[in-house]
């Protein structure tokens, strides 16, 4: 890592080392002039004859001030960084968030001046956890991955938790730290608090494939090798630690020429055909089979292919969220309770399939939980799972173990067309009848469960705090007309969008953090809404109150580069999760929840005072209104706010809401 | 033996109507405050609404359930809703509570709800 030579004497080390010395001898004070003679020191401090407010310099620094400056030489030849940008272009990288820092000023500094500030685009980010956030909201609408650079220790540091939320929820992050490696060169004191052997072990457990590249040819491969990983899915964000001086040093003349590695897509894993025929067989004979999906539609194709198999089927279609994996509006669209009826369920890319059959409830006695089977015996279970490919030891985000039936390590979207061909070669002529009776029945009870989920939205619809119900639907009412996005939903509004809106497009819905690391809501929604901007959508988050509060600088970010998102906020003015964990151990241990002077247990609040969101987003060029409390002003604000949004800016709603 | 019932019959009749006029004595008023100081609202919400993920949906504005049977509900639970006992909640409290919730004003017909009519 560390180079034989550095090349200029000038060089930024010299340069800081020098500056560090400076300042050093500026603070070593010596405040007797030079020349002057020591006199006798005074009797007590009263005696001292005034002082001036700003001491004298010293004679070196005297000097100093008003010496001719020698001349300083500018670097020649290529900067490694220069190199850097273009391989970074030819991976059509269109935005680059990220928070600034020294050990990555080479690379910064070449990205905006040799490379025009385009592709990748810097995004000026308050903290490196929303700068992630972006990426991996950006991805979900876009499906490409972007670049962010973070200080290697500090930086990465932040970034941390937000890396983890994209590993967990399968969403390709660039993340390149800054490092500087070279203890005899570089800076002392806050430059090398900010170092590290090897920074990428801080997030190796949630990365798939990390790198330290020791050349910029090194880099050339690497970064390209770094790309291709992260959009092979199973995705995942990936990591490359910089050196600082290979960035900033022209490059060496070796007598080899550099090249940049051609990028090819690699095609995704595929499950085996042998087990692609037993699922078939499996499904074909089911009574009453059951397809659960989580992550399993990676693009809007995923979509058409699963309505494909369910209708090849009639089977119900249970959709776990993790993206918007099937149609709202199809009558096979069930909930998870069918699945308690199945004899066959297949699952694809479930984050927890022992979660999805089995239920944990959170009561026991002696103060641990109880496990309950959902399904009944003898139920047959089918996995295809591309994450059983890169499961590793240390996070437990692979869940607790399940057995299965079948299990395919293998790309769910990629598996079903030929699954779907498996199944109708498998069903036998004389079970379509009663393939397409089973189809009726499910029908009826789709239409009997919409009724049922609007008598239930309507209970409370006129409360103050105002219901998720009402929230969710008086801002449908305003957006239902345009080509919409929900970006973000983390507000735990009881799932009211997904039950009420007409969800069908790949878009309508993005899933979730994956990791549940708090704070991804809005920095995620704002990368989102930066692709939606690109692609002429109109973007909506339902906003949580303590999410928003992790990293609320994000907003000022929105603002600078101009990205409309109509956040309306669940404003609950709590952890409402851990409202009721409290609630929860104090009535096992027989004990009355202190309150203090809020509504929920001390602790789990957030009141006294009640944060005023909207004047906070309005500090960071939003426009914003609130708080809202009652529901009859909702519709205005939301008329007003989304001609905000439409106009190109972001618009931000304070309300107040019911707990969920 | 014929008696034995007719005594234990007696008691359980006994038992209700003591129950329920505990019930009928409640305060609604006085329930709504209690509603929120032990914490029902946060799974309920303030109006007994229910909510999906932290209720099961379970609506208790209104509900049929007779106080008995919503009583011994919430001293021993289903065990996903954490029981209150008596050391955490009176019996008072409690009364007050479903006098709460039974004076919460019925939702209003879906169908004169313009958003929710498809």
């Amino acid at each position: 890592m560390a180079r034989a030579d550095s090349r200029t004497k000038l060089n930024r080390r010299n340069f800081l080392v020098g500056a560090a010395v400076a300042g050093a001898a500026g603070t070593a004070t010596n405040i007797v002039p030079p020349g002057a003679a020591a006199s006798p020191a005074p009797a007590s401090p009263i005696d001292q004859p005034p002082r001036p407010s700003a001491l004298a310099p010293t004679a070196k620094i005297a000097a100093a001030e008003v010496a001719q400056p020698q001349e300083i030489k500018a670097e020649t030849g290529k900067p490694g960084s220069d190199f850097m940008v273009d391989v970074i272009k030819t991976l059509d990288i269109r935005y680059l968030p990220c928070n600034p820092a020294s050990s990555f000023r080479a690379l910064h500094e070449s990205l905006i001046d040799y490379g025009g500030n385009k592709q990748p685009e810097f995004l000026t980010c308050m903290h490196e956890e929303s700068a992630v956030g972006m990426a991996h909201g950006y991805f979900k609408v876009a499906g490409k991955p972007l670049l962010t650079l973070c200080h290697g220790t500090v930086g990465l540091q932040h970034a941390a938790m937000g890396i983890y939320n994209a590993w967990c929820d399968r969403v390709p992050v660039l993340v390149v730290g800054g490092n500087d490696a070279d203890a005899a060169h570089r800076p002392p004191g806050v430059p090398t608090f900010h170092s590290a052997q090897d920074i990428n072990a801080l997030v190796r457990d949630f990365t798939k494939w990390d790198d330290t590249p020791v050349s910029v040819q090194h880099f050339a491969q690497s970064f390209v090798r770094m790309y291709k990983i992260a959009t092979t899915p199973p995705y995942g964000p990936v990591m490359m630690s910089l050196d600082a001086g290979l960035q900033q040093e022209p490059i060496r003349e070796t007598g080899e020429k550099l090249y940049i590695p051609r990028f090819v897509p690699s095609s995704p894993p595929q499950g085996d055909s042998g087990a692609v025929k037993e699922a078939a067989r499996l499904l074909a004979d089911a009574e009453r089979p059951v397809i659960v999906v989580d992550r399993a539609a990676r693009t809007a194709n995923g979509i058409n292919l699963l309505v494909k198999l369910a209708e090849v089927l009639q089977a119900p279609v249970v959709d776990q969220g993790g993206r918007m994996n099937f149609p709202k509006t199809h009558y096979l669209n069930r909930p998870p309770n069918v699945i308690g009826q199945a004899d066959v369920i297949i699952g694809m890319e479930l984050s927890d399939f022992w979660g999805t059959v089995n239920a944990y409830v959170d009561n026991g006695e002696h103060g641990i939980g109880v496990n309950e089977t959902k399904i009944k015996p003898g139920t047959k279970l089918i996995s295809i799972n591309s994450v059983e490919l890169i499961t590793k030891s240390n996070y437990q985000d692979f869940q607790r173990f399940q057995p299965v039936d079948v299990s395919m390590p293998a790309d769910a979207e990629a598996t079903l067309p030929a699954l779907i061909e498996a199944v109708k070669a498998a069903i036998p002529a004389d079970r379509k009848a009663a393939i397409a009776k089973r189809g009726e029945t499910i029908r009826k009870a789709y239409t009997d469960g919409r009724e049922n989920v609007r008598r239930n939205a309507a209970i409370a619809w006129d409360a103050s705090p105002i219901s998720t119900a009402r929230l969710v639907m008086e801002t449908w009412a305003q957006i239902k007309d345009l080509d919409w996005s929900l970006v973000a939903s983390e507000g735990n509004v009881s799932f009211w969008p997904n039950r009420l809106w007409p969800m069908e497009k790949h878009h309508h819905w993005l899933g979730r953090s994956g990791g549940y690391g708090v704070g991804y809501g809005a920095p995620a929604s704002i990368g989102a809404a930066l692709a939606n901007r690109d692609l002429g959508r109109f973007s909506v988050s339902i906003q949580s109150d303590g999410d928003l509060m992790y990293a609320p600088g994000v907003l000022w970010t929105a603002a600078r580069h101009k990205i409309p998102l109509l956040a309306v906020m669940h404003n609950n003015r709590g952890y409402h999760q851990e409202v009721m964990h409290v609630q929860r151990l104090a009535n096992f241990r027989n004990r009355v929840a202190y309150l203090g002077n809020d509504l929920a247990p001390l602790g789990t609040s957030i009141q006294n005072p009640d944060i005023e969101y909207h004047k906070m987003a309005e500090s960071m060029g939003w426009w914003a209104k609130g708080p809202i409390k009652d529901p009859a002003d909702l519709t205005p604000a939301l008329k007003e706010a989304v001609a905000v949004v439409k106009s190109g800016q972001p618009a931000l709603l304070n309300v107040w809401t019911q707990p969920r | 033996m014929r008696i034995s019932i007719r005594v234990a019959l007696a008691g359980i009749i006994a038992a209700l109507v003591f129950e329920n006029a505990a019930a009928l004595a409640a305060s609604a008023e006085n329930g709504k405050t209690a509603y929120v100081k032990h914490g029902c609202w946060q799974c309920h919400g303030f109006l007994g609404q229910g909510l999906l993920v932290t209720s099961n949906g379970k609506v208790l504005a209104n509900s049929q359930l007779p106080f008995d049977v919503f009583k011994k509900f919430v001293r021993s639970s289903n065990r996903a809703m954490p029981p209150y006992r008596e050391a955490v909640l009176s019996d008072a409290d409690l009364a007050d509570i479903y006098a709460y919730l039974q004076s919460i004003s019925k939702p209003p017909d879906v169908k004169s709800i313009p958003l929710l009519t498809p």
